[in-house]
């Protein structure tokens, strides 16, 4: 396994969204989730504004490295703020 | 718009797609001095010397025997795992299963550079580098989904009545699904297997990576003559024209299916 | 205008399908199997993104430090530029070329499906063939075109003129890539029932509102794929350049994949290649999900 070369930062990301996936699949299976329509511009499930959140994190974090010299953590803040508005009201 | 007009589109198309296939196949019968030596638009003095070389030397059947037992090997594997999967989306509902089918896809759309390295890691560690069997998993990286996604079109098009009258006729499971469902869709998983091949069969750069001497592929060891100083054009056209073949007799028996298969099923 | 088109009766009725989570029993072979070739190597990508590798002994934490460097870095975003820029011009001559293509095609011929296999045919050549073959075509020392047109009193010559690089690899993708459109949108205008047809020369509608009213509203579903299609594998277009042009003269004709495979095999820069990996991977995840959120709504319909 020693090729694979995981560190701290990058098992914990994995177990994050591991569990993430974990809880989203027993969440549907107790309570199936209901599409709905909110601030986005199409019918979402929670399973679809999660995958939303993720990618919006992940351009977030490529806008903040690509033109800001500052650290990323404000980029990662403004990336989880973005997510729980799109998971609540999306 | 006219049909003349776009018959006319199509005819010079069609010339515009055989030039350059005459240009390979005029080359091929040409030895390399009289190619390079002078310009004719056709094949002055037309010769089989180069055909002969690729069948008698070793390191080109060679490498055309390997190419053909990965791209066996990638197409037996996506067929039986995708046949029960499309028929399960084709007919069921299930927990997650829009999620992962939109997984699959970002498979066969995600570029295999992205994977290269891990691969070449991934391979040598399960000690699989250089053996037909890397590069066929390899490919079933876009293999499989692009399977998946063709028979889920063609399944989907056939009526539950059927599974409802084998039921009803008392029929198992198992005697259904082979014995009348996979027959009725013959023609779906030849046009399957057809693009299983045809992808695995083209694809060049994950082939190159997890090959080592051992089973060098057709299309490693002609970018290695291209690179090599010394260019032999006219060996190199002549290998380029029997790397058509196999996809030529593959394409020619499945060709009732052959648009619904490109159109992936999803046209009737 | 046509009355007909509004008719409901046509469209297909999705069919009922029931819930099952045992279904899972039958992609699970896919699922391990994909997820074998997949997840694997992309946790492995995003681990290494973050590293500085010497060897797997030898390696430090460097957090987004390559990710800056590759985003800050001029070839980086040359090479993406090109990329798009190569994209929309095949893209923008296949679709349409595609199309007329298909229409030439008579849906009732008996040559009609040797004329598909035939236009099939450059579908099949290994990638690597194709560009060795258009090497042959277009040299201007040795090749049909390039004689040719160095005859007709043009001076060309790919190799040494970038912008001739450039033509020459869009006149190969679209050799190499239109057949695929044609032959999806042959299948779209197979499938449109002839009343659609009888209705609109009822109506007395022209060719082109016979095309515009009733083909392309038809050709939707199949456009959308081949767009899709098209637009993802022009993106990771590697094999054909490498052997073409190599990605010259210069960088003119270095596209992403090429970029990323210089890096990855020939300099073997393991934590810059993820990092440029991982950033691939997520245009393509945004560009996949806006298509499949389409095709899906196209289906819905």
């Amino acid at each position: 396994m020693s090729w694979m070369a995981w560190t701290w930062p990058t098992a914990l990301f994995f177990i994050a969204i591991g569990t993430a996936l974990l809880i989203l699949t027993v969440l549907e299976l107790r309570q199936p989730t209901i599409a709905r329509r909110g601030l986005l511009p199409l019918v979402t499930t929670r399973g679809d504004r999660f995958f939303i959140s993720l990618l919006s994190a992940g351009f977030i974090h490529v806008l903040w490295l690509g033109t800001m010299d500052s650290a990323v953590v404000w980029g990662t803040l403004l990336s989880l703020i973005v997510a729980i508005i799109l998971m609540r009201w999306g | 718009m006219n049909v003349n007009v776009s018959r006319w589109i199509l005819v010079a198309y069609g010339l515009y797609l055989f030039l350059p296939l005459y240009w390979l196949m005029s080359m091929a019968l040409r030895t390399n001095a009289d190619i390079v030596g002078e310009f004719s638009v056709f094949p002055v003095a037309p010769t089989l010397a180069n055909f002969r070389e690729i069948f008698v030397n070793p390191v080109w059947y060679q490498a055309f025997g390997n190419s053909l037992s990965y791209v066996a090997i990638n197409t037996l594997i996506s067929l039986a795992v995708a046949i029960p999967a499309a028929y399960v989306f084709s007919r069921y509902r299930f927990l997650g299963d829009k999620q992962l089918f939109f997984w699959l896809l970002t498979n066969r759309m995600a570029p295999p550079a992205v994977f290269l390295l891990p691969f070449f890691q991934l391979y040598s560690a399960i000690g699989l580098f250089d053996t037909p069997l890397a590069v066929a998993l390899a490919h079933c990286l876009f293999t499989v989904p692009l399977s998946v996604w063709i028979l889920e079109g063609f399944f989907s098009g056939v009526p539950t009545e059927l599974d409802e009258m084998a039921q009803m006729d008392g029929h198992s499971f198992i005697y259904y699904f082979f014995r009348v469902f996979l027959p009725v869709n013959r023609g779906a998983i030849g046009v399957t297997l057809f693009f299983c091949f045809m992808f695995s069969w083209v694809e060049l750069l994950l082939a190159r990576t997890l090959s080592g001497a051992e089973t060098k592929p057709i299309v490693v060891v002609m970018t290695r003559t291209v690179s090599a100083s010394g260019l032999d054009w006219g060996l190199l056209a002549a290998a380029g024209v029997l790397t058509v073949i196999p996809g030529v007799l593959v394409v020619w028996f499945v060709r009732k299916h052959l648009v619904k298969g490109f159109a992936l099923g999803r046209v009737s | 205008m046509l009355p007909l088109l509004t008719n409901k009766r046509w469209l297909k009725v999705t069919a009922f399908k029931p819930h099952n989570n045992r279904a899972w029993l039958g992609v699970l072979p896919v699922f391990l199997i994909v997820g074998f070739s997949a997840v694997i190597p992309l946790m492995t990508v995003v681990n290494y993104s973050v590293q500085d590798i010497l060897d797997f002994n030898s390696r430090f934490f460097v957090g987004f430090q390559w990710y800056r460097d590759t985003l800050n870095d001029a070839r980086f975003v040359d090479a993406f530029i090109r990329q798009i820029g190569f994209s929309a011009t095949v893209l923008a001559v296949e679709i349409p070329l595609g199309i007329a293509v298909a229409k030439g095609i008579s849906k009732t011929s008996r040559m009609t499906p040797i004329v598909l296999v035939l236009l099939a045919l450059p579908l099949l050549i290994p990638w690597n063939v194709v560009g060795t073959i258009w090497l042959m075509f277009a040299r201007p020392d040795i090749g049909l075109l390039g004689v040719l047109i160095n005859a007709a009193g043009f001076s060309y010559n790919y190799t040494a003129d970038p912008l001739h690089a450039w033509l020459t690899l869009v006149a190969m993708d679209v050799w190499h890539w239109t057949s695929l459109v044609a032959l999806l949108s042959f299948a779209g205008l197979t499938s449109i029932p002839a009343p659609y047809y009888q209705a609109a020369e009822l109506d007395g509608a022209r060719a082109w509102q016979v095309f515009r009213y009733v083909e392309l509203p038809r050709l939707r579903g199949v456009l959308v794929i081949a767009v899709l299609l098209r637009l993802m594998d022009s993106f990771m277009i590697y094999t054909e350049p490498f052997v073409l042009t190599g990605g010259g003269p210069g960088n003119s004709t270095t596209f992403l994949t090429q970029y990323l495979a210089t890096m990855a095999v020939g300099q073997f820069d393991l934590g810059p290649a993820a990092a440029f990996s991982v950033l691939y991977f997520l245009f393509i995840l945004l560009f996949c999900w806006l298509f499949y959120t389409m095709v899906m709504r196209n289906d819905e319909r």
